[in-house]
């Protein structure tokens, strides 16, 4: 058994910063203005220029990825964004993944994720299903 | 937002050949340090063909077919209103280098919430063999007037 039920299985903290957003607009396609620019934000009514979305659901299932040695045994992976995480020009911002064995059988586990920044969770429901065969 | 969208048929998007670079470009953007991402002697030691992307990497082919959603003419969606509600990835294999890949769009649920409307896109994603490799899934919620 490489899992137990409540484990904490991975712990990891990210330091983004206005180079990760322009960074992932590249490598992803999503050049939404309001991940970039603090004019285009202030105008849409944000408090900030915010990180895309499928940037932290990208970076939040990297410490289960790196438990489980291969990205090949993630069967499923869902999130739902329930916060926008504000970048600073200057301080950036940092986001905490806590990832935990929610549920789990002989062949898979549930891996339930909190990500935190600044004291509130920003994803809701984040669970990845890995498979356990033949670990 | 208009109702028979749900249901409508749409074409398969022009087929994406994932390039290693590509994937390892996406894996630095989402800070992926696994060996299999960068290096094609560590991902064959692990039984891939090529580097293997990071599990959010669909989504850049995704993109494609919900630019085919957002811009059907009588679809009713005003961009500047969408956020993203939430996504999920259902995998049969990981997506490797050398992959062409080619998604089809379905609106699978059309819902009002509060003024505010939601929308489920499943696309379904396919190789070269018209083998499934995943499925991605968005919930689009359009924001009312307010």
């Amino acid at each position: 058994m490489i899992a137990e039920l409540g484990q904490v299985v991975a712990e990891k903290t990210y330091e983004l910063t206005r180079d990760s957003l322009v960074r992932y607009a590249g490598a992803s396609g999503d050049f939404n203005s309001i991940h970039y620019r603090d004019d285009i934000a202030a105008e849409v009514g944000l408090p900030g220029v915010l990180a895309h979305g499928m940037l932290t659901m990208g970076f939040a299932v990297q410490p289960v990825v790196d438990w489980i040695g291969d990205s090949g045994r993630i069967l499923d992976y869902q999130v739902r964004f329930t916060r926008p995480i504000v970048v600073d020009p200057t301080d950036g911002a940092t986001v905490t993944v806590v990832a935990k064995v929610g549920a789990l059988d002989d062949a898979e586990a549930r891996i339930d994720l909190t990500v935190s920044y600044n004291g509130s969770t920003v994803l809701g429901k984040a669970q990845a299903r890995v498979s356990l065969a033949s670990l | 937002m208009n109702p028979d969208l749900q249901g409508r048929a749409f074409a398969p998007t022009a087929p994406y050949l994932v390039g290693r670079e590509k994937i390892r470009e996406f894996a630095r953007a989402v800070f992926a340090e696994s060996p299999i991402n960068h290096d094609p002697e560590a991902a064959r030691a692990a039984g891939y063909s090529d580097i293997v992307a990071p599990p959010t990497f669909p989504v850049v082919v995704q993109e494609s077919t919900l630019q085919q959603l957002l811009s059907e003419p009588d679809a009713g969606i005003d961009f500047s209103r969408v956020v993203h509600g939430d996504q999920r990835f259902t995998y049969t294999r990981p997506i490797v280098a050398g992959d062409e890949l080619t998604a089809t769009l379905a609106v699978t649920a059309i819902k009002s919430l509060g003024g505010h409307s939601m929308v489920t896109a499943e696309s379904t994603i396919v190789d070269a063999d018209g083998e499934h490799v995943v499925t991605a899934i968005s919930t689009l919620v359009v924001r009312g007037d307010e």
